[in-house]
């Protein structure tokens, strides 16, 4: 088992939930389960071609999924799984 | 509405004068009330990882924000919201940083920094469902 952290702006899609545990060995299969125990998350993490937004970023305990396995990465008991929207923006100001 | 110390107020416009002609960012951590008002308890600052345009752009490592919010879980404390400087740029929300926005219901700080003295501070709360229909609407700040 492992468990996700969900971010404050999703959480509406998880009954206000900020942790779900999930049964998986690796991320790609922990979000699976995410999005199929709450069906309303999927839109918000995946865009129409099945991949995850560019902007959505997946973290196992300490690491960025993309530098490890991606959705391959293998996941061991008490894993932790945070997802974190991207912060960013700026006045775009040019002289 | 986002309530927040004087203290804490203060300490966005000199983050952001330290960091001039470049934007600072950081993390506004604090708890939901029961009407829905946000009140800031903790200012934590962030590095701009934006090194190669910090003029006018900034991001935060999703890194340093998994720290923050688990020491911020530890404390009882929530991400209620973000800050950011515009040097020489007003205290309004850009088509950047609405494009750049993700989190909704929290808050984006944004302080104007003219030639190196912050001027302007003001708060936009970032509504919607998603990205589809996501927007920044202006909130008020009730400094204390």
């Amino acid at each position: 088992m492992a468990k996700v952290q969900i971010p404050s702006p999703l959480r509406q899609y998880t009954q206000k939930r900020a942790t779900v545990s999930v049964s998986a060995n690796n991320v790609g299969d922990a979000l699976a389960d995410l999005v199929t125990q709450h069906p309303d998350l999927k839109r918000h993490l995946y865009s129409e071609d099945g991949k995850l937004r560019a902007f959505v970023n997946v973290y196992v305990n300490d690491e960025d999924m993309r530098y490890l396995e991606k959705e391959a990465t293998a996941l061991g008991e008490g894993d932790t799984i945070s997802i974190v929207p991207s912060i960013a923006g700026g006045s775009g100001y040019e002289l | 509405m986002l309530k927040i110390s004087q203290s804490d107020y203060v300490s966005l416009g000199r983050h952001g004068e330290e960091t001039y002609p470049h934007e600072c960012c950081g993390v506004l951590l604090g708890r939901w009330e029961e009407d829905g008002t946000k009140a800031v308890t903790r200012v934590v600052r962030c590095g701009n990882t934006r090194e190669d345009s910090a003029h006018n752009r900034y991001h935060i490592d999703p890194k340093e924000l998994i720290r923050i919010q688990r020491e911020g879980r530890e404390r009882g404390e929530e991400i209620v919201g973000f800050y950011h400087s515009h040097p020489d740029h007003p205290a309004q929300w850009s088509q950047t940083d609405l494009a750049e926005a993700h989190w909704t219901g929290c808050s984006y700080v944004i302080t104007s920094v003219a030639q190196g003295t912050a001027r302007e501070t003001n708060a936009f709360e970032l509504t919607g469902t998603g990205e589809e229909d996501k927007k920044f609407v202006s909130e008020e700040m009730r400094i204390a």
